[in-house]
């Protein structure tokens, strides 16, 4: 419930949560410059440079499915250093096999989205272990890798992520390998100060990967690393689904519209007299003085 | 409650009286006295190897939080998620007793500053105003508002007691200032009470139906002893009675009040609240903000009806009194409204077959077996079937508001 900002950190000693996109659907439809593989190959660099940075450094490797999530790779469970690579890809591999064998309706159309609030939560949970581990504990961040559009009925899940993340410090860095922006990620960077980028080239995946997201937390304070974009925080109405800059909210559910109705069609309460903010400014106006 | 508060009476009485002992006896020295009241050994218990740790009390804790989660989701009650909350603080001379350390109007200071960023953390579109009860009258310190930046600064530069504290002053200059707040919004009134008594100039029954027609919820948290004005009060308008023991218990009792509270339908009536989703003003430019009223480059955002500058979200324009709020404001709400379920207790067995009962926690991984590879305590979540360890389950309740095993299934979901 509080923040853990008084926590001693090891300087700069990172817990790094990987969360890949397996979603076969997105792999299938994006053109040939990034083949599966091929991002596999750059991802394990990436991973291994990692470990070799710093002796602590920890490694945790979250696959984002179509159907469900699971972990991956553990570099503090593993044993034996010489088949890291061997084994992530073998549970790659059952992982992969387990998820199709999860999917029942045949005909997807189109890339559909992987279960990002799955893995973030889990990836989350692992982090609150880490947390209860003691007062010296690598430094944790979660590192998206997405290219499947967003869900929308994940919305809720992953803003309730965003914030739980945030109250806890840990920053959600996002790599889109996608076509299109994630507003999902986006807005996870955003609100917990970690990185968006969208590479250009994606057969330069390693270098965008080692170049931006191997820096650890205490170090980017000293790089310039890639900006914030502007992120557009305006809402879209539960009616139209039209982004709009003004609007009604239900008092009692929340739910936006933009219009004035006579009865919420979310929770179903009737709205009395159309009564809006501009009666109310006036009396508010005429307050008494506060004694300063 | 009557209980807690003889406990409470009893705990101080038999302090007050070792206290005296010691002084009088063996006279002991300040650093003496603190480890003789604080009775640090009691946290600490010896394990089978013979060393000293703390007490277990991760059970103890968990059955706390349970207790708590069921309360908060007994039923899938409407909560009133736009509050207008007014603490009240006593001031008087009853809070400069030293029961609490260092006395009780610094400890009551720090928990009021951890009420209020947990307050604005939960309830994002709601307000907060300060009161102080002091030298029989009521100041208001800092009006309605979101920003609880501004609130603690003024809380900390008036940190002064003297005089009595008066409940009918501070209830009737609560009561003309909730009057003005939208029919939509939830009129709520914390009263943190150091005294045992109250001076009033008038019939406090009387200010208390007021409360009551006007339908403010009123609770009181005592510091000393349990009076039967503030029960009855509570009573009345529909508020929590207690009367906290320690810091700890204080703490405990204050936090209750940041989830928002089942809403009581006749209390505020359901409307449409009109408001803005400003923009991100254009980085680099230089324009005026109408908060503060200085010149400002880039950042802020701009009203959407009236076009004024303003540095932070949520607000209100000052110019139009549009309420400006964005997207993850609302979605902040969101967990109140959509609750996970608890989860269910899955009691240890050590026959049943262990291919059935996952050996780690879905969540992060721990191990669920207690040493000695038996069995430990787990839960599961009843729609997924997911098997979690206990701080998991606090995590995910109180923090998270997602089961990692529900998110991460397609088919559970749609179900």
């Amino acid at each position: 419930m509080t923040p853990v900002a008084s926590k001693i950190y090891t300087d700069d000693v990172s817990l790094l949560m990987v969360l890949i996109d397996t979603n076969p659907f997105f792999w299938n439809s994006i053109n040939s410059t990034l083949s599966f593989s091929k991002f596999l190959s750059n991802v394990l660099a990436f991973l291994n440079s990692i470990l070799l940075l710093n002796q602590l450094n920890q490694i945790v490797v979250i696959a984002t499915g179509y159907n469900s999530c699971d972990y991956i790779f553990d570099s503090a469970a593993s044993q034996n250093h010489n088949q890291r690579a061997e084994n992530l890809l073998q549970k790659l591999e059952d992982f992969v096999h387990k998820d199709e064998s999860l999917c029942r309706d045949d005909s997807v159309d189109g890339p559909g989205f992987s279960l990002l609030s799955g893995s973030l939560s889990m990836a989350l949970c692992y982090i609150q272990k880490v947390f209860r581990s003691g007062p010296l504990h690598p430094r944790p961040r979660i590192l998206c890798l997405h290219g499947s559009p967003d869900g929308p009925g994940q919305y809720v899940a992953i803003m309730n992520a965003i914030f739980s993340a945030q109250r806890s410090m840990v920053p959600i860095d996002s790599c889109i390998m996608g076509a299109q922006h994630s507003a999902f990620l986006q807005q996870a960077s955003y609100i917990t100060g970690g990185v968006y980028l969208k590479p250009q080239h994606l057969d330069g995946l390693f270098q965008y990967l080692s170049t931006v997201f191997a820096t650890d937390l205490h170090s980017r304070s000293f790089l310039q690393l890639p900006k914030p974009v502007g992120v557009d925080f305006r809402a879209s109405c539960f009616c139209h689904k039209n982004t709009i800059d003004m609007g009604y909210i239900c008092s009692v559910c929340l739910s936006i519209f933009c219009k004035h109705h006579k009865k919420c069609s979310t929770c179903g309460s009737d709205f009395g007299q159309a009564q809006t903010q501009d009666s109310s400014t006036p009396d508010r106006k005429r307050k008494i003085s506060v004694d300063k | 409650m009557l209980r807690k508060e003889t406990n409470g009476e009893e705990r101080r009485f038999d302090r007050d009286e070792e206290e005296d002992e010691e002084e009088n006896d063996r006279g002991l020295d300040a650093w003496e006295r603190t480890y003789a009241d604080e009775r640090s050994w009691e946290s600490l218990q010896e394990d089978e190897s013979g060393l000293l740790r703390p007490i277990d009390n991760k059970t103890l804790y968990h059955a706390q939080y349970r207790r708590r989660l069921r309360t908060a989701t007994a039923a899938r009650v409407q909560k009133g998620l736009i509050r207008y909350l007014y603490i009240v603080i006593d001031l008087s001379r009853a809070a400069t007793e030293t029961d609490y350390k260092p006395n009780r109007m610094v400890v009551v200071a720090r928990q009021v500053e951890a009420f209020i960023r947990e307050f604005f953390d939960q309830n994002p579109l709601s307000h907060i105003g300060l009161l102080t009860l002091k030298d029989g009258v009521s100041h208001c310190l800092t009006e309605l508002g979101g920003s609880p930046e501004s609130h603690i600064k003024a809380l900390m530069g008036k940190l002064v007691c003297s005089g009595d504290a008066s409940l009918q002053n501070g209830l009737d200059l609560v009561h003309s200032l909730l009057n003005q707040i939208p029919s939509y919004g939830h009129r709520e009134v914390l009263i943190l009470y150091s005294a045992l008594s109250t001076c009033d100039p008038g019939d406090i029954m009387e200010t208390i139906q007021k409360c009551k027609s006007s339908k403010i919820r009123c609770s009181v948290i005592g510091l000393s002893a349990e009076l039967y004005i503030c029960k009855y009060l509570c009573q009345e308008t529909g508020g929590s009675y207690s009367v906290s023991l320690d810091e700890s218990h204080l703490k405990e009792l204050v936090l209750e009040h940041a989830p928002p509270p089942p809403a009581i339908a006749e209390f505020a009536i359901a409307n449409l609240i009109k408001m803005g989703f400003p923009q991100r003003a254009a980085e680099g430019v230089i324009s005026i903000c109408s908060c503060h009223k200085e010149a400002k480059v880039g950042g802020g955002y701009t009203c959407p009806r009236c076009k004024a500058r303003v540095c932070e979200l949520p607000t209100e324009c000052c110019i139009c009194g549009l309420t400006l709020v964005s997207s993850p404001h609302l979605a902040r709400s969101y967990h109140h409204l959509f609750p996970i379920t608890p989860f269910d207790d899955v009691a240890p067995t050590v026959s049943s077959d262990p291919h059935k009962v996952p050996k780690n926690c879905f969540g992060c991984q721990q191990s669920l077996l207690a040493p000695g590879n038996l069995p430990g305590l787990s839960v599961a979540c009843p729609k997924c079937k997911q098997h979690f360890c206990l701080d998991c389950d606090i995590y995910i309740h109180e923090s998270l508001h997602n089961c990692p095993g529900c998110e991460s299934f397609r088919h559970s979901k749609s179900q």
